[in-house]
């Protein structure tokens, strides 16, 4: 049975908040078992096991499988046509992922996961909170001995875990399928440049993730949630080219005898504006990581990247990562304030709708 | 009202106030300019089953989200177990058992799966968990039932489940919200039972909330009477009956005969105060006057040619209680105003 009398003098010199965080004091208590100290860990390991054993993992990785090995398949014959001039070279494993094979309609796997990516974030992120609210189980979960941001961290956590294993799982498969087909092996700077690019793309399905948790702590239905996040996706890859095209007209105008400054001013600001979107920030960090012949990303000559000549300059992974930095920086930044955005919503929300 | 908050005041500043298991002092919530909850004073002993009485909208949940630490209170403060559920909502929510109005699961886990995420949110070790829960299912009669998943468990039976996912943290006080409210008769016998041995044999502190009184009255040691934010009465069911009548009496009255001289007799008949014809039934008069006219009325009557058909004291039963209750808290209002 409880001791209300020792209870009341405990609460009188707990610091704060978090008195079941000091593991003395714990012990000392006897009646009720001590919470987790780590509530979110619990419910990430929920979470976690849900979306594992979940219909949409199935249907993602079949998606995100079959789109992933048409693209390496149509890069292969291009990968493998240079791989007889460039053995020994590093950098070429990783072509692999990057490459778009001229003339192919099939963009490359790293275009691929920056165009499909956002369903992954998406689709384990649009019901977090709103899912909990129509089934009801909202208020049982937070009358638990957690804090109440250990809900909305424990699923951002365990979603992210599932993205990052099913992004991992097809990484493995085109790599397997490029060891085997191709008979390519990767060297130590080819897996380091794929390992950077893991992250960088973990960061920008976690901006999608975070997106998605956000409609779904503000909008109340799970169905519109999930079509506002869509309709975000949608924009953002079919229309951000026409609407940057757009403004960047207006703001610097290219009339029919406009001078080389007045192009280049037009292209500069519909870069600048093109980089709002993750999506550009993705592309333009896959192109420096897993290419070693991109060099810029900027304005000039894109016919220096056409298969004529075979493989120009190659950097180091040093100077790859260097160029990439801003890129990465700038997507983890946009994912953090997604999901600041739903944090913070969520801990002023009350529990009953 | 005054003597409760005596009640409070002298019990505020000491520690000799752990048998209380839950307090509020001018608990208030608004939003807006809605005043959901307003200055509630409550206190409730340890091991009492309390009954927070009041119709839908009254300001329970409302009440209950405060007491947890769910929800904020715009003013006054809450002590329950020993903690303040404003700054020590951990504390509060490792003592405290809940069972929400209209409880939900997750519908592709089993019932005993919900249970063992439970278990696992309030650090209870697998093992122990495991036991405990094969225990609880038991005592609420879903041991079958156990390996099935949430989503084809009837009403009752979840609210069953809710029950033993609130008692699987090992409670010291268990909120209960609208416990009855979504299941058929029978169910809520048992339910009820269920909740008044675990006050009786485990000590438990059980509040909870409804607003059909005469479905809880049998196992609530004692109740409030809750109304738009308010308190209306509290105390034990007897107590509150009596308070309510006062010495005046109220009694329906069924008499056969033409209506005015029915009524002018009724009037002549001593120490009647007032009547009134009830306005949904022809042949009954509404009869108010002090105890002692239930002796005489009927001899009276009797005497004047007039046959008594029927007699009954009105507010012997628990709803219209309950009901008397917000008329009179309606009435007041009008006062006010």
């Amino acid at each position: 049975m409880a001791t209300p009398p020792d209870a009341l003098v405990l609460a009188g010199d707990a610091p704060s908040l978090e008195p079941s965080d000091t593991p003395d004091r714990g012990t000392a208590r006897l009646a009720p078992p001590r919470p987790p100290r780590l509530g979110w860990r619990v419910v990430a390991a929920k979470e976690f096991g849900d979306g594992i054993l979940s219909i949409r993992l199935f249907i993602l990785i079949a998606l995100l499988g079959l789109a992933a090995v048409g693209a390496i398949y149509s890069t292969a014959s291009f990968v493998g046509q240079n791989a007889e001039l460039a053995s020994g070279t590093s950098g070429l494993f990783v072509l692999l992922f990057s490459h778009q094979a001229s003339g192919s309609q099939v963009p490359s796997f790293a275009a691929l996961v920056g165009l499909l990516g956002p369903l992954l974030g998406i689709a384990f992120g649009f019901d977090a909170i709103n899912g909990e609210r129509s089934e009801r189980t909202l208020p049982r979960l937070v009358s638990q001995p957690i804090h109440r941001d250990a809900v909305i961290i424990g699923k951002f956590a365990a979603g992210l875990e599932v993205i990052g294993l099913v992004l991992l799982a097809i990484t493995l498969i085109v790599s397997g399928i490029a060891f085997l087909v191709l008979g390519i092996s990767p060297s130590p700077d080819d897996l380091a440049r794929l390992g950077a690019w893991f992250v960088v793309t973990l960061a920008y399905l976690g901006f999608w993730l975070a997106f998605a948790m956000l409609c779904s702590v503000v909008v109340r239905r799970s169905a519109t949630s999930a079509l506002a996040a869509i309709a975000l996706w949608i924009v953002l890859t079919i229309f951000a080219a026409l609407l940057v095209g757009i403004v960047a007209s207006f703001v610097a105008p290219v009339p029919a005898d406009a001078t080389l400054d007045q192009q280049i001013a037009n292209a500069q600001l519909q870069l600048d504006l093109a980089r709002v979107s993750p999506g550009t920030l993705y592309s333009e960090a896959a192109d420096y990581l897993l290419d070693p012949t991109v060099q810029t990303v900027g304005i000039v000559p894109i016919e220096q990247q056409t298969d004529q000549r075979a493989i120009p300059s190659i950097l180091p992974l040093d100077q790859s990562l260097l160029l990439a930095w801003p890129q990465a920086v700038a997507l983890l930044s946009l994912t953090v304030v997604c999901f600041g955005a739903g944090y913070v919503a969520f801990m002023r929300q009350e529990v009953r709708a | 009202m005054r003597k409760r908050g005596r009640l409070v005041r002298r019990a505020a500043p000491e520690a000799a106030e752990t048998d209380l298991a839950i307090q509020t002092h001018g608990l208030t919530k608004t939003y807006g300019d809605l005043v959901a909850v307003d200055k509630l004073n409550l206190a409730i002993r340890t091991g009492e089953v309390f009954g927070l009485l009041g119709p839908n909208g009254a300001g329970k949940t409302t009440t209950i989200l405060m007491l947890l630490g769910l929800s904020e209170p715009t003013h006054g403060r809450a002590s329950v177990a020993g903690f303040d559920p404003t700054r020590q909502p951990l504390e509060v929510k490792r003592r405290v058992g809940y069972l929400p109005d209209d409880v939900g699961f997750y519908g592709e886990m089993t019932g005993a799966e919900n249970l063992r995420y439970t278990a696992a949110l309030n650090g209870i070790e697998r093992r122990a968990a495991n036991d405990r829960i094969g225990l609880l299912l038991e005592q609420v009669g879903l041991a079958d039932a156990a390996g099935r998943r949430v989503e084809q468990y009837s009403r009752g039976m979840r609210q069953r489940l809710g029950l033993a996912d609130a008692l699987v943290k090992d409670p010291s006080i268990l909120i209960l919200d609208e416990p009855t409210a979504s299941i058929d008769p029978a169910g809520v016998a048992e339910v009820l039972a269920l909740i008044q041995s675990l006050a009786r044999d485990n000590g438990v502190t059980v509040l909870l909330s409804s607003h059909l009184l005469h479905q809880v009255h049998q196992v609530c040691d004692r109740v409030a009477i809750f109304n738009a934010g308010r308190i209306l009465a509290q105390g034990r069911m007897s107590q509150l009956a009596a308070e309510l009548a006062g010495d005046q009496l109220e009694l329906e009255v069924g008499l056969d005969g033409p209506p005015d001289q029915v009524e002018a007799a009724l009037r002549a008949s001593p120490g009647v105060v007032d009547v009134k014809p009830d306005p949904h039934d022809p042949g009954l008069w509404l009869v108010t006057g002090p105890q002692s006219i239930r002796g005489h009325l009927a001899v009276d009557l009797a005497a004047r040619g007039l046959g008594v058909r029927h007699m009954r004291r009105v507010g012997d039963e628990l709803d219209e209680i309950y009901q008397r209750y917000f008329s009179r808290d309606e009435g007041d209002h009008g006062n006010a105003a």
